[in-house]
């Protein structure tokens, strides 16, 4: 009975093949008992107008935090409304979107006209940036749930070395870069991918992002934010607009007098102390520092463009059809058990490969531009906080470093002059 | 005559200030216009060509959620209810019968139905499927392929990069609005498939 069945609607297949719009080795059977065939189930995504919503807590946490970090000085205000920010954005919403990683998706939307890039997302990007225009980094004060991740575990700062700070104040420029290259030449959104706390916000992750994270919240617990100071790319642009915020976050109210009990206060090294007062450079020396830079800055830029140049065929290997067209290139070389199938997946794909190497050619040329301006940018990068370093700023209070603080508010308990101060306002007649 | 040039310092470096504040502003305004031509007001959702789909298995092992957030959908309207289904049974198996060594899928999450003589009706248990693709592969090759690999959007975190598209072998995943997040394969009346919050 079975065999005749399937014989039966064997021919019947056959028969009414190029009848139909798809052809099935088995047709749609006619039920006798009336049963009804289920619909198949395509479970919907998360509503598209939640996105705005998105976009709206955003902004609305943003000004919260601009107000009080600006107007209230309230560290207590600042550390509820981050904690808002984790359990919203963070593992309410999972950490995807964020700010930090909007970079990639802008860079790939510049490039790849064929990415169309979610308005959301542009505008994920680029109210953090305009906030810290205007008020300082209060994005990573109270609104950025990584920040707040670690900010939260923040257990017992250490104090870091001046030099060491600096130097690894540089991390976030090369991570940047890198970024920006492969979202640029569409290889990977790197920032996403080593996301150290998405983990966590998700209670779920591979191990080594488990192990990421968990590296991350161990230092976090006595060095005060070291993603967000150390690796954070999205902070350089940050640190960069809040040099010419408009207002900023001050330690003290009105005329700061020195009496050092904020000095050690904040956990991130960003309060500069006092400057003892020093005899003013000879003029000499200003001119032939000017002029050592100047030699020295474009030597930097041009050595590391001819760096980025050279490495480009490493920073491009990463590529999944470039290590393709590698292994094609030269079949000798070992194959891991992943690149067997992605070989079979190729050649069952049926693309010529001569299309493959031509597509891998562009990709090269792009990532050997690419290093260039990588490479190039990472020099200037270099020679301008050398520059930087070699000029001696005088300044006669205790102020925050407008690039480097997150207005996360701290400092502001522990100084003792108050705008209410009967002292310090002026004689009332 | 000394606080004077004091503060004219300050409002020197104000107006620097204030100069560059305003080249920011205008930079980000100009990039948000120039990506406008290809800015779209919707959210993008990643999508898994089932026609480009080689089983690899990395659906499996490669999402960042475990069990992974593709899933196995079946396309009931391309199935032909068959009594030795390619993507039940293990292609050696000798009795038709749902004994475990019967079957081809590692958790068990197919189930069989019988409807009647001689049809059966196989229906995926969402939560126990990984998404390792065997039955879909078992299925493309001795069935209509009803048995497709999606991404399960009620699952997907929808990060910003797939780890699975990351290292599909055969470039599967896209980036697609959120109107249309699904895509099978082997029939062209999209009716066929309804949105799960239509049945409700």
């Amino acid at each position: 009975m079975k065999k005749i069945v399937l014989l039966l609607s064997l021919l019947f297949v056959l028969t009414f093949q190029f009848e139909s719009a798809f052809s099935q080795r088995f047709p749609k059977p006619e039920f006798e008992n009336g049963h009804q065939q289920p619909p198949t189930l395509t479970p919907a995504p998360r509503a598209s107008l939640m996105q705005w919503f998105d976009v709206f807590v955003l902004l609305a946490s943003l000004s919260v935090a601009s107000w009080l970090v600006i107007k209230k000085r309230s560290r207590r205000g600042v550390f509820w409304l981050s904690v808002f920010s984790l359990a919203y954005f963070g593992f309410y919403r999972e950490g995807c979107i964020c700010p930090v990683g909007s970079v990639q998706n802008i860079v790939l939307g510049m490039f790849h006209p064929g990415y169309v890039i979610p308005a959301t997302v542009v505008l994920f990007f680029a109210m953090p940036l305009i906030f810290t225009l205007f008020f300082g980094r209060t994005f990573c004060a109270g609104v950025c749930p990584l920040g707040a991740m670690q900010d939260l575990v923040l257990y017992k700062p250490v104090n870091l070395k001046p030099w060491l700070q600096k130097a690894l104040g540089l991390i976030p420029y090369i991570y940047l870069g890198l970024a920006v290259l492969y979202a640029a030449t569409a290889t990977d959104f790197i920032i996403c991918r080593y996301d150290p706390f998405v983990g966590f916000f998700r209670f779920d992750a591979t191990f080594s992002m488990f192990f990421l994270g968990g590296i991350f919240m161990l230092m976090s617990l006595f060095i005060g934010r070291p993603y967000c100071r150390f690796l954070c790319p999205y902070g350089v642009l940050l640190n960069l607009t809040s040099l010419v915020s408009r207002k900023h976050l001050t330690i003290a109210p009105t005329k700061c007098i020195q009496c050092r009990l904020c000095e050690d206060s904040c956990p991130f090294g960003a309060i500069e102390v006092p400057s003892p007062v020093k005899p003013a450079e000879m003029r000499e020396t200003t001119v032939q520092r000017f002029l050592i830079l100047t030699i020295i800055i474009p030597v930097l830029v041009f050595a590391g463009g001819f760096a980025g140049g050279r490495i480009h065929e490493k920073l491009a290997s990463v590529h999944p059809k470039v290590e393709l067209a590698q292994h094609l290139l030269n079949p000798e070389k070992e194959v891991t058990e992943e690149m067997r199938v992605n070989l079979d997946a190729f050649k069952t794909a049926g693309k010529p490969t001569k299309e493959l190497f031509a597509e891998v050619a562009v990709i090269l040329h792009d990532f050997y531009v690419g290093g260039w301006i990588l490479g190039g940018f990472l020099g200037l990068v270099f020679g301008l906080s050398l520059a930087n370093l070699s000029k001696f700023k005088y300044q006669p209070d205790y102020i925050t470093n407008k690039g480097t603080c997150f207005s996360c508010a701290r400092c502001v308990d522990y100084c003792p002059v108050k705008d209410e101060n009967p002292i310090l306002q002026k004689p009332q007649n | 005559m000394e606080q004077h040039q004091e503060g004219n310092k300050i409002d020197r470096r104000k107006f620097l200030n204030s100069g560059i504040r305003a080249t920011i502003v205008l930079g980000i305004g100009g990039l948000g216009f120039s990506l406008l031509k290809n800015l779209s007001a919707e959210e993008l959702v990643w999508q898994l060509d089932a026609s480009k789909c080689i089983q690899c298995g990395r659906c499996a092992t490669s999402c960042i959620m475990t069990p992974s957030a593709v899933k196995c959908i079946h396309v009931y309207a391309m199935c032909g209810y068959c009594d030795l289904c390619g993507g039940f049974f293990r292609p050696e198996t000798k009795q038709l019968t749902t004994a475990a060594e019967n079957q081809l899928c590692p958790t068990s999450a197919i189930k069989r139905k019988f409807v009647e003589e001689p049809f059966f009706e196989y229906e995926i248990i969402e939560n126990l499927c990984i998404g390792c693709g065997k039955c879909v592969k078992g299925c493309e090759a001795f069935g209509n392929g009803s048995l497709q690999l999606q991404v399960s959007h009620n699952l997907c975190k929808n990060c910003n990069q797939c780890a699975i598209a990351r290292v599909c072998p055969a470039d599967a995943f896209s980036r697609v609005p959120v109107k249309s997040p699904y895509l099978f394969k082997g029939f062209g009346n999209k009716k066929l498939v309804k949105p799960a919050e239509d049945d409700e």
